[in-house]
């Protein structure tokens, strides 16, 4: 069995203990300081602060080993094909020229361009840990009230942590389903064409979508029975208030994007940090 | 009586939209406060729909036609709405898994009091204070899915009962339950009731599981209507449970088969209380004219599992070396409560996953290094729901699936395509589409899209899940038919009956070990293994020792010969 993706793991650390709301928007503070700058130290700086946090969390490697292999090589192609298209990008943006050397008149290796890509690299690099810790720490039904606590509808939040909650079943259910449709002589791997490979996918998809939909109609039940949608509010069993550690984490990140404004547009006034002048 | 009736249906009928006739039928039904009452009827008799028209699914969820009136605590259901019956009656639905709404027991627990917008303390005091009438207080902050079957029933009735409804309502709470933690289930339904004296109706087809506990009255339906509202000893003494496709307890039949006539004094609702009144004899005579065919001719091996192991992490042993082999032409029974590692065993016989170590052998053939595709040309596996399998909309193009995936011509197609519906009863159904079928026969359907592939073994997860007695035979039966024509055929069960009627050899798991390789019967009467893989002594033990039978496992084997016997004249 694969390890799920995906899944909430309780476990009591620092991260854990902190609302959904609060990692939500820590993540999309430290992320957009990450998307506003091409300044590498403050990039450097919070891929550092990234890799603590993933440490602190407690988010056991093997778990997310898969997904990194696959973002890695995502990114090891993009860094190639960025050299391919445009070479000499760096040269412009930096407005120097340090050579390395050559492959032919139009394919030159600058310093400029290395550190443009290496910069490019590290942004992506240092978000993904951030995402990671957001999903894997991030108790669905307490996220859920937290965003219901600031004023979004409460059905909107149910689903949301009963997508996240049922993430898991269905995978496991795809599994079993495309297992099962294999030993029927379904060939899903990359033996098949692609276009065949995707008509074949409709014989998984089918079962699951049927099987699913049961799902969603007991649980419908379920829910009705129980008075889910009788009032206008509800209260939440797993809501927790903000605390002291919850407002440190969210002043700590807003000074990391304010910081990130504050040497883009007083420090460098640039968009991009030139160790070159 | 003169208590005012809790539950009345007064000339009650009901009609979905989607029907073209009512599926209840001029109903006529008081259920008095403090009663615990079984409704029992085969599938599609309209019990369910019975019980949605009690907690409000009907017709508030499930559109339809009303005549008549319920009321439910003096409310006019159809007047009310879905909220306010489930403050009077709360619902346990069947399937444990699928009702969490929560995603640790204290939050769905609850559920309820969130809706109701209950202040977050008060309303963590009575989780807790209502977690302690079930038992579970000391797992609150426990994820639902991490907890045994019968954990799970506790969390569900914990959840209704925050609502301090005067009605529980269990709709087939034992049906995915082994037949230990079924038990188990059926005490605390009935510790419940002593406790709180709550009304409690339990709609069930496994009867004699539910006797376990006393229950006031049995009311059987078929067709919509009520054919019999007496108490359950009547009922046993009646013959309406047969006639109507239900089970009756294993020991009442047994008695039957003895030309023992039952009546209600003999108490025949507990098989500890059942007294045969003199009847012993009858009973002995019955067990020594019976003429046991026993056929013990050994076949071949067919497949032969060495020295399997298996983890998921490394760490903790799913599979410890286990070893057994399967012989040709039998259908054998793999048995162990949830999680002893049957499932995960069958997976690693078909491929799905990779042993650690240990080899199969399937006719001398190493196995383990084919593929999926290789192995499910020798192996077939049939999923427990068929809603997982079904892919196509025409039973044609779903049974031809594999075969032109095998790159067969057409011609040939149609003819292993024809050749298996025959043998599945599904010829006539050729060119139907798969949504016109009943559950049993989409499960024929995927059974056949396995056939078709002519595989040696197939292996069947849990093949009667869910299903009343009528279905069962017919599935089983069909299976059974298969296996008469040679097939092979591995069964992974907790169904004690199944087990006991149509396998001869079982293999007991309990946590990744092998404990017993032996006749069915004789798992049945040791103690040892009914403990080790979750399940029930069966009542037959019970009734030969009544009886002054020693041989318990002889008077057992009687009983299998007389009922296929029988089946054969049924036939």
């Amino acid at each position: 069995m694969k390890t799920k993706l995906f899944s909430y793991s309780q476990l009591d650390t620092f991260i854990h203990r902190l609302s959904g709301l609060t990692k939500l928007i820590c993540f999309l503070f430290l992320t957009t300081s990450v998307m506003l700058t091409f300044d590498i130290r403050i990039i450097l700086g919070i891929m550092v602060l990234s890799l603590i946090l993933f440490k602190v969390a407690k988010i056991e490697f093997k778990k997310v080993r898969l997904m990194f292999i696959y973002v890695f090589i995502f990114l090891v192609t993009n860094f190639f094909l960025t050299y391919l298209f445009s070479p000499m990008y760096g040269v412009e943006i930096y407005g120097t020229c340090h050579e390395v050397f050559r492959f032919n008149s139009h394919y030159i290796v600058t310093l400029e361009q290395l550190f443009y890509q290496i910069t490019k690299f590290s942004k992506y690099l240092s978000v993904i840990p951030l995402g990671l810790i957001f999903f894997f720490t991030t108790n669905p039904s307490e996220f859920a009230s937290s965003l219901n606590s600031v004023g979004i509808n409460y059905r909107a939040c149910s689903a949301v942590s009963l997508t996240l909650r049922y993430f898991p079943d269905v995978q496991r259910d795809y599994h079993t389903i495309s297992l099962a449709q294999q030993a029927r002589g379904i060939e899903m791997s990359k033996k098949e064409k692609v276009i065949k490979r995707l008509k074949n996918m409709t014989n998984i998809l089918i079962p699951l979508i049927f099987s699913t939909l049961d799902r969603v109609e007991l649980i419908t039940n379920a829910m009705d029975l129980r008075g889910y949608g009788k009032n206008k509010k509800r209260t939440w069993y797993s809501y927790k208030k903000l605390d002291r550690n919850d407002y440190l984490s969210l002043f700590v990140c807003l000074m990391v994007l304010v910081f990130t404004l504050f040497m883009r547009f007083a420090v460098t006034k640039n968009l991009f940090f030139n160790p070159f002048i | 009586m003169e208590k005012e009736a809790i539950i009345k249906f007064e000339d009650f009928t009901f009609q979905y939209f989607a029907q073209s006739e009512p599926t209840l039928y001029n109903i006529n039904l008081n259920i008095y406060p403090g009663e615990k009452v079984l409704i029992v009827g085969p599938s599609g008799c309209g019990k369910s729909t019975l019980g949605h028209c009690l907690n409000g699914l009907i017709p508030f969820a499930y559109k339809g036609k009303i005549s008549g009136s319920l009321k439910v605590n003096g409310i006019e259901t159809k007047d009310a709405n879905i909220f306010k019956l489930s403050k009077n009656i709360g619902t346990v639905l069947q399937d444990a898994d699928g009702q969490f709404v929560g995603l640790n027991v204290g939050e769905d627990i609850a559920f309820s009091l969130e809706n109701d917008m209950v202040n977050q303390e008060v309303m963590k005091d009575k989780v807790q204070e209502i977690a302690k009438i079930v038992d579970m207080d000391n797992f609150l902050d426990r994820s639902c899915q991490e907890l045994s079957g019968g954990q799970k029933q506790r969390v569900s009735l914990a959840g209704v009962m925050v609502d301090d409804v005067d009605i529980l309502l269990f709709d087939e709470p034992l049906a995915n339950l082994d037949p230990a933690t079924g038990k188990t289930a059926i005490e605390l339904i009935d510790d419940i009731h002593k406790k709180t004296n709550k009304t409690i109706i339990i709609i069930e087809h496994r009867i004699e599981d539910v006797l376990h506990h006393d229950v006031d009255r049995i009311i059987v339906m078929d067709d919509g209507h009520i054919l019999m509202d007496a108490s359950s000893s009547e009922v046993l003494a009646s013959d309406i449970l047969i006639k109507h496709g239900i089970r009756e307890p294993l020991y009442v039949t047994a008695c039957k088969y003895a030309d023992i006539k039952i009546t209600a004094d003999m108490h025949p609702e507990n098989i500890e209380r059942f007294d045969l009144k003199g009847n012993e004899e009858k009973l002995r005579n019955w067990y020594r004219n019976a003429a046991i065919r026993e056929d013990d001719k050994k076949e071949d091996v067919i497949l032969k599992i060495n020295h399997l192991n298996f983890s998921y992490d490394g760490v903790k042993k799913v599979l410890n070396d286990i070893n057994f082999e399967v012989y040709e032409h039998e259908m054998m029974a793999i048995v162990g409560k949830n999680g002893a590692g049957k499932s995960t065993l069958s997976k690693i016989i078909v491929g799905f996953e990779n042993p650690d170590s240990g080899e199969m052998m399937l006719k001398n053939h190493e196995i383990s290094t084919m593929s999926i595709k290789e192995r499910g040309e020798v192996i077939g596996y049939v999923l427990q729901n068929p809603n997982q399998m079904i892919c196509k909309t025409m039973i044609y193009d779903e049974v031809a699936l594999g075969l032109r995936n095998q790159g067969l011509d057409e011609t040939e197609i149609r003819k292993r395509v024809e050749k298996t519906l025959k043998i599945c009863g599904l010829a006539p159904f050729i060119d139907w589409p798969i949504s016109a079928l009943s559950y049993g026969q989409k499960k024929r359907v995927t059974i056949a899209s396995i056939l078709a592939l002519e595989p040696k073994i197939i292996i069947l997860d849990e093949p009667t899940a869910g299903q009343d007695y009528h279905h069962y035979s017919e599935i089983m039966e069909f299976l059974k038919s298969l296996n008469d024509e040679g097939q092979t055929i591995i069964l992974i069960t907790h169904d004690m009956h199944l087990m006991l009627e149509y396998t001869k050899r079982a293999v007991v798991l309990s946590n990744g070990l092998k404990v017993a390789d032996t006749l069915a019967s004789e798992v049945l009467i040791n103690d040892e293994w009914i403990k080790e893989a979750n399940l029930n002594k069966t009542s037959l033990y019970t009734l030969a020792k009544k009886a002054g039978i020693d041989d318990a496992l002889g008077f057992i084997k009687t009983f299998i010969a007389e009922e296929k016997e029988l089946r054969i004249h049924e036939n």
